[in-house]
């Protein structure tokens, strides 16, 4: 699967990240941008698959989806609020 | 040749150890080296956790810089408050213009308790001195009733450091035959206690084992400090007597003054090279970085050996390709006299042992060790 079309205002490289973890370097990353704003993360955590939808669906955000690349996964998040 | 010039911003543990291994590799003759740092005083910040337990005062985790550093390093006492990037020079508080050819940025992570309402007046930490002593005072006079622990924003300096402070406290809480009149409740902004899934897995049980309740997916966004209550961006709001959150965290206004970081101060750094990203001859170095590693000393101590070797073997003509790999090494406390030890890398995933005693001396050795052994480069 290929990333969509859609233009991505921050992303953030959390690839061998164990901590703080690629979760908290989403949540940063969406703390630190406009609403409206879309946010990616690279993660290599096979957790992220389950956690990162989950936060975003809990803050009310959009999950725009997640995307397979070689070794590891581009989350993409629409900041809403 | 001749002689270049290295400045670096920031006295803590990686720009004290990043200039003294430089002044140990090159010679007067091939660099200058002049540390800024803006109270020339040098913290072990590890050591302020144990404050508010009545451990040993802040004054006692502070020594002076100057005598940390090899005598061949300058050391300059004052604000920086610009960097000019193209130009190559930082800029004093008084008008001073410093040139450059190298610069390292460590000028730490800064604390901003007015990022989130209600914090200033609601929330007590133990990331100053003063803010420990002041969580000291209000310990010793709980007598009992809802203690919230968590962060107020990411990021923040030292990930288990919430999470060591609740299993202190709770010993402490027992020992002072408070328990059973206070409900402790751990906050985590994430899907689970802790971001290392391995340490969560152990470190859950243990919570509940002493009676510890948890809130999951808890990222503060206000604290009410009348109604005393503290409320989520997940739309969670939860009563408090007293409140430990970690205080938000930013980068030095010296860094969004000069353009140089993110909104929020942070410093775009290749995560290996540690270069940055806009300026190949501009490093950063610890907290100060956007990193996606702890917070920590020890991130901040790998990075430190990495720049020196870069630098110092462009400077002699030997340029090193030396890289980070995200190595990061700490401890965590799990209370009841013991503690664990997690090692990593960007490849490696930690695999902390079970908590023992062996492990709290180890870090209470590192403590009172560090001094010898850290800025120096012994280790």
């Amino acid at each position: 699967m290929t990333t969509p079309n859609i233009t991505i205002d921050k992303e953030i490289d959390a690839r061998g990240s164990h901590c703080p973890g690629p979760m908290m370097e989403l949540i940063r990353g969406i703390k630190s941008v406009p609403v409206g704003s879309v946010v990616a993360v690279l993660s290599s955590d096979p957790g992220s698959a389950k956690d990162i939808p989950i936060w975003v669906q809990k803050a009310g955000h959009e999950f725009i989806g997640a995307f397979p690349e070689q070794g590891y996964t581009r989350f993409i998040v629409r900041k809403t609020r | 040749m001749t002689v270049k010039q290295i400045v670096v911003l920031g006295g803590g543990v990686g720009g004290t150890l990043v200039a003294n291994l430089l002044a140990g590799q090159l010679t007067r003759k091939q660099a200058q080296i002049t540390l800024i740092d803006r109270t020339g005083k040098h913290v072990y910040q590890p050591g302020w956790l144990y404050v508010p337990f009545g451990g040993a005062p802040p004054e006692r985790w502070e020594r002076n810089e100057r005598s940390l550093l090899r005598r061949s390093v300058d050391l300059l006492i004052g604000d920086a408050v610009k960097v000019d990037p193209h130009e190559r020079f930082v800029e004093m508080a008084d008008g001073t213009q410093l040139p450059f050819d190298y610069l390292i940025i460590s000028t730490g992570a800064r604390i901003d308790p007015d990022a989130v309402p209600g914090y200033r007046e609601g929330a007590h930490h133990f990331y100053t001195a003063e803010a420990a002593l002041r969580l000291h005072a209000a310990l010793r006079e709980f007598t009992g009733g809802k203690v919230v622990i968590g962060v107020a924003d990411i990021p923040y300096k030292c990930p288990p450091a919430p999470l060591e402070f609740t299993f202190m406290l709770e010993d402490e809480l027992r020992k002072r035959g408070l328990r059973e009149k206070t409900e402790i409740t751990y906050l985590s902004p994430i899907g689970r206690v802790f971001t290392i899934e391995s340490v969560a897995e152990f470190v859950t049980p243990m919570l509940e084992e002493r009676g510890i309740n948890y809130e999951l997916f808890f990222n503060t966004e206000s604290i009410d400090p009348v109604e005393r209550t503290v409320s989520s961006l997940e739309g969670t709001t939860l009563p408090y007597d007293l409140l430990v959150l970690v205080p938000p965290h930013r980068g030095a206004k010296l860094i969004i003054d000069s353009g140089l970081g993110d909104v929020q101060g942070w410093l775009p750094t290749d995560r290996e090279t540690l270069q940055h990203k806009q300026f190949p001859y501009i490093y950063g170095l610890g907290d100060a970085t956007d990193l996606p590693v702890s917070k920590s000393g020890a991130a901040a101590h790998f990075e430190a050996k990495v720049i020196a070797h870069r630098i110092a073997g462009e400077i002699k003509g030997k340029p090193s390709d030396e890289r980070y790999h995200g190595q990061v090494m700490c401890f965590l406390e799990t209370g009841r006299g013991q503690a664990t030890q997690l090692v990593f890398d960007y490849t490696h995933p930690p695999q902390p042992p079970k908590p023992s005693a062996y492990y709290h001396y180890e870090k209470a050795l590192l403590n009172r060790a560090y001094w010898h052994l850290v800025p120096t480069g012994i280790v």
